[in-house]
Parts: C-alpha cells; structure tokens; sequence
C-alpha cells in the first residue's frame, strides 16, 4: 500500500476505532463503548450506500428500507424464538433463532432482495426520478411496517436479550463492539476491492458516461443493479447490528430521515472516499452526543454544518483533510 | 395526506351510496391539496431544474404562519392570506440565499442542502413555536356540514377547499399559458441561456417562480393545517407523496400533476377504506382488518410502480 496522506488518514481513523473503546474499558466507561459501536453501525449502513452513492452514482434516499428490513429480520426471528412460537409450520416447521450466524446472511439475503426489486423498477429511470422513487418506496415499507400490527405495528418490537455468536458473550459491550468493527473492516476491505475489480471500473464508468460503457457492449443498467444490490445488503446487515445494539426495533428504522442521515454521513466525510462514511458517522455520533447534550435543537447545526459544506466543500472531510484524491496511482 | 374520515365506527360491507360519495370527495379534497403541493414542486423542477425536498417545511411555514395571524387577528381569511404571502416571502429569501447556489449543482448538493434546510426549518420552528401541535380553526359558518342532493352531508369547508384547488389550477393554467410571464417561464424551461440573451432577467424570473411554489406549498399547509393540526414536521409526509404525485404524472408537466394528484389522492383514501371492508369478505375480521391496512397503505406506491413499469417518464412526462 502507498503511503499517501489519505492512507495515512484511513490508518488514524481504524487505530482510534480500535483504540478509543479498549480506553473505555479502563476507566471503566461503557457509554463509550455504546456510542462507538453506534458510529461503527452507522458507517457500515453508510459504507453500503456509498457502493451505491459514490462508486455508481446513485443517489437513493431510501436505504432506510434496507436498514429497517435488517432490523425486522432481527426483530421478528427473535420474537419467535423468544416467544416459542414457530414462524412457520407449513410447507416446513421454521421457528425463531437467536443465533447471529443465522440472522445475518438473511437480513442480507431479504435486503438484497428488496433491493433488486426496487432497483429494477427504480433504475427504469434515472437522475432526480430515481431520488423520488426511492424516497417512495422507503415511506412505503415506513408505513407498511406501521400498520402492520402483528409486529408491535408503531410501538416497534423490543427484544430481551441479544442474539448469540458462538465463542463470544455478546451481552459484554466490548465483545459485541469487536463483532461489529470487525464487520465493518471486512466490508471495508470488500469495498476497496470491489472498486479496484473490473465490476468496480465498469460501474465507475457507468456513473460517468452511460453511452461509452454501452458502446464498449456493457450493460450500465445491469451494473447498477448489482451494485445496488450488494449496496442494500450491506444496509440490511447494518440494520440487523442496530437491532442487536438497542434490542429494538421499530418503523423509524424505514423513516425517510434515516435515509437522509445515512447520507449525511458520506457527504460530511467525503463522497466515494473508502473512509468517508466512516469519518462522516463518527462525527455524526459524536455531534449528536455532544451537541445533543448542550441543546435539544442541535439539528440546526447539524443542518448549517451541512449546508456549509455543501455549499463550500467539495469532497467532505475527507477531501478537507487530505486534499483532492489523485486520478492516477 | 391520510384524509381523516368519519366512517370508520359504521362501515359495512354494503355501505351506501352516500357513505361512498363522502369517501369520492374526501379523496378529491386530498388530492387537490396535493396538486396545490406538487404544482410548485414540478413547476420548479421543471424551469429550473432543482428538486426542492424543503418544499415540505414551506408548507409548514404556511400552517404556521396561518395559526399565529389567526391567532392575532381571529380572522380565517387573514390566516390563509399570511400563510400564503408568508410562505412566499420566507421561500424567496431562501431562493436568494442558498437555492439560487444550487440550480448548477447536482441533484445530490440539492438533495443534501434542501435536507439540511428542512433540518433548520423544523427545529427553528419547534424552537419558536414549541413542539405541541397548534390548532387553526374554521370559522363556523362553513365548519358545519352542508345537505348536497341523493342525501350526501358533506362539511363545506372542504368543499371550499376543492373550489380553492380548482381555482389554483385555473389560476396557473392561464399565467403560463396565456400572460407574458407565462411565456418567459416556459422560455426559460426550454432555453435558459437565449431568453437571457433576449433580456428577461432570469434571476429575477427563477425568484418568482420560487416565490410561487412556496406560497401555493404555504397556502396548502395553512388549509390543510385547519382540518388536522400544525406541528412540526406535518409536512414531509406531504412533500413525498407530492414526489410520487409528480413522478405518475410527469416531472414538469402542471397537466400530470393534477390529474396525478387526483389519482393518489382517491386511491389514498379509497383504498383505506374499501380494503380492509374486501378483505372481510373472505377472511377472519381482525386479520382483515390489519392486512388490508396494511395494504392501503402501500397502494399508492403499488400504482407508482405500475405506472413506472408502463411508462417510466409518467404520464404526461416528456420521453428523455
């Protein structure tokens, strides 16, 4: 790996997510400890829609139905195990689990389902059509999940004690902390290669000139597609994390602003930037933890801070912080 | 715009003619409010080519500038007039400080800095004006219900609410199509840089148009605000349906936005209703009752798809 400074800058931050919470857990301060596995959950939604942001262009305002779809596989495959009773019974017996191992590739499955779908109907179109109907499609599942009574409908389901992964005790903050950094690292380290793989390439040329990649006989569409397939999964497996972490859930994990804050992530730490997201939900977090002490409105700021880089920052934190990324390696 | 409606207590299956021609208006009055939201919405995507997701806090500025003159004066007419010209001032001081920055931007810098301006306008509301709802209340001579013929009771200040939506249609229809200003804003859609050649001050002419937007999006929320309740927050639930209003009907088209608005508006209501009532007919009642809700309320977005998978420009979109 070259030494360039936004390495450099990748290297800090993965060193403060490992760090920070081994200090919190000598001087004893598990807040901390739930605070930073929030950041890590969140950048992992946010990783996963900036496969589909950043690498394909695909400004979608309703990742939130990924997250959420994580979340009520968690949630309801956990009341039945907790409840005893059986998911199913016909054609097969399936009842709940409360196994991670379980929950996960589901959450994953289901969200990339939901995410073909609507990326097919969504990808017929394109530019500020594409915003609209995905931010429809989140509000349908925001409002399906509410009237749906059967799972807790508006009041949300709680969960009374978190899934299990074989050889860790995942009540133990830091434990379920590791599980979730180590997550994170892997869809990192999948995020890096799938830029630099000639699907990433193809998509990356697909964001910027449709007709070139269809002239050299490639399928933009069909890109796209699996990217934002592989993009919701990973917000499916993120909202499943959430799930464990607050033993909740509920429909504001569908609500349009969650789509909106994930994000806000990547746009404060710098679209396309591999850590971007990452950097952009620690501060997040951060923000709200601190902010959200001083005063209730801390929106505000959150919304100026945006505005501000917005309006005069190309390239997020990130880009502030190690300059323009260099085209050529 | 989940139409509050008043059957819910005595519906049957068989319900009558009357019931169901309450539920026909009920959807008619949503849906017009909704045209009155997506027509500045489209109209300003379509001239200047900017999705505005802050459109929904212009509503709600509207709602509330209506409940504080309302409050102040007691006058109901006086309400809407300052929702109306106070949603417009407040969108035209927005347009001169951020949105003008963004027209030459990307849909994600609008997306991002129109969602950083709900962020500020909500919580700068809740900040004045707290975060219990406000109540806006009709004038009694037309809160009550009125007797229309085959025996239908129908509240005339919704019927008034209709009669505004029309007027606002009939309104906008002759400014772009017949008046010089209509020209130039239909210039300025086809050709930004000829019609600034030719002298018309295009800035100016964008402020305008999203002066307009804002007031219709504030007059909205001030007449809707009077049925249910102003609080913060009332309206992004509304800016979105207006997203799929316009997507049906067309992005830019004012023609698709009614008549999008008409069809989300009825089936919204309709489908609230009528659902649940047909799934009764082959299933145990409370099961009927939460998946036919259920249901509903996905319907909306079910027709958006149907009509993206038929014609993904919507319906009176213009191809490419």
């Amino acid at each position: 790996m070259i030494l360039t400074r936004e390495n450099i800058l990748n290297f800090v931050i993965t060193a403060g997510l490992i760090l920070v919470p081994i200090y919190a857990v000598i001087v004893e301060e598990p807040f901390t400890i739930t605070l930073a596995t929030r950041a890590v959950i969140f950048s992992l939604a946010a990783v996963g829609l900036n496969i589909a942001l950043g690498l394909g262009g695909m400004v979608s305002l309703g990742h939130a139905v990924f997250f959420g779809l994580g979340g009520y596989t968690m949630g309801i495959l956990a009341f039945h195990a907790q409840s005893y009773i059986p998911l199913f019974e016909w054609p097969i017996l399936i009842e709940g689990t409360k196994q991670m191992l379980v929950v996960w590739p589901l959450a994953m499955i289901i969200s990339a389902i939901a995410a073909f779908v609507i990326g097919l109907l969504s990808l017929r179109t394109g530019g500020v059509y594409f915003i609209m109907i995905t931010l429809a499609f989140g509000q349908m599942f925001f409002f399906f999940s509410i009237s749906w009574s059967a799972y807790g409908g508006e009041d949300g389901l709680s969960i009374y004690v978190r899934n299990q992964f074989p050889l860790v005790n995942t009540l133990v903050p830091i434990q379920f902390y590791a599980i979730c950094l180590a997550i994170l690292m892997l869809a990192l380290w999948i995020n890096a290669r799938l830029a630099k793989s000639s699907f990433g390439l193809a998509l990356s040329a697909a964001r910027q000139n449709t007709a070139r990649v269809r002239n050299v006989g490639l399928d933009p569409k069909s890109i796209k597609l699996v990217a934002f397939v592989i993009s919701g999964a990973i917000t499916g497996l993120a909202g499943a994390l959430f799930a464990d972490l607050n033993r909740f859930v509920s429909p504001t994990m569908f609500s349009w602003q969650l789509s909106g804050e994930i994000m806000v992530f990547i746009i404060i730490g710098g679209i396309g930037r591999l850590y971007g997201p990452v950097l952009g939900a620690i501060i997040f977090v951060t923000l709200e933890h601190f902010l959200g002490g001083i005063s209730e409105y801390w929106l505000v700021f959150l919304g100026l801070l945006l505005l501000l880089i917005v309006l005069f920052s190309r390239g997020g934190l990130v880009g502030l912080l190690v300059g323009r990324e260099r085209v050529h390696e | 715009m989940g139409a509050a409606n008043s059957c819910t207590q005595t519906c049957g299956v068989f319900m009558s003619f009357a019931l169901f021609a309450e539920q026909v208006l009920n959807g008619l009055q949503s849906g017009i409010m909704l045209f009155v939201m997506a027509a500045g919405l489209t109209l300003i995507f379509g001239v200047m080519g900017l999705i505005n997701l802050a459109h929904g806090s212009l509503y709600m500025v509207g709602a509330f500038a209506a409940a504080a003159a309302a409050a102040w004066t007691g006058s109901f007419l006086l309400a809407l007039i300052a929702a109306l010209i106070g949603a417009a001032l407040v969108g035209m001081f927005v347009e001169m400080l951020v949105i003008r920055r963004l027209y030459d931007r990307d849909h994600l810098d609008q997306v991002l800095a129109t969602f950083a301006l709900i962020l500020i306008f909500s919580e700068g509301t809740r900040f004045f004006f707290g975060s219990f709802p406000l109540f806006l209340d009709v004038p009694k001579v037309i809160a009550g219900p009125i007797n229309l013929p085959i025996g239908i009771e129908y509240p005339v200040y919704r019927l008034i609410i209709i009669g505004v939506g029309l007027c606002v249609a009939l309104g906008l229809w002759l400014l772009i199509s017949k008046t010089r200003l209509g020209v130039q804003i239909r210039a300025g859609k086809n050709d930004r840089e000829m019609i600034a050649a030719l002298g018309v001050n295009i800035s100016a002419l964008y402020t305008f148009v999203f002066a307009i937007g804002a007031g219709l999006a504030g007059l909205a929320g001030a007449l809707v605000g009077a049925i249910q309740s102003v609080q913060v927050g009332m309206g992004e639930p509304v800016l979105i349906l207006a997203f799929v209003v316009i997507v049906i009907g067309g992005i830019g088209s004012i023609k698709g936005a009614f008549i999008g608005a008409i069809l989300v508006g009825l089936t919204d209501t309709l489908g609230g209703i009528f659902l649940p009532e047909l799934f009764k007919l082959f299933m145990e009642g409370s099961i009927a009752t939460s998946l036919g809700s259920a249901l509903a309320s996905m319907l909306i977005y079910i027709l958006m798809a149907v009509i993206l998978v038929c014609r993904p420009q919507g319906l009176f979109g213009v191809e490419g």
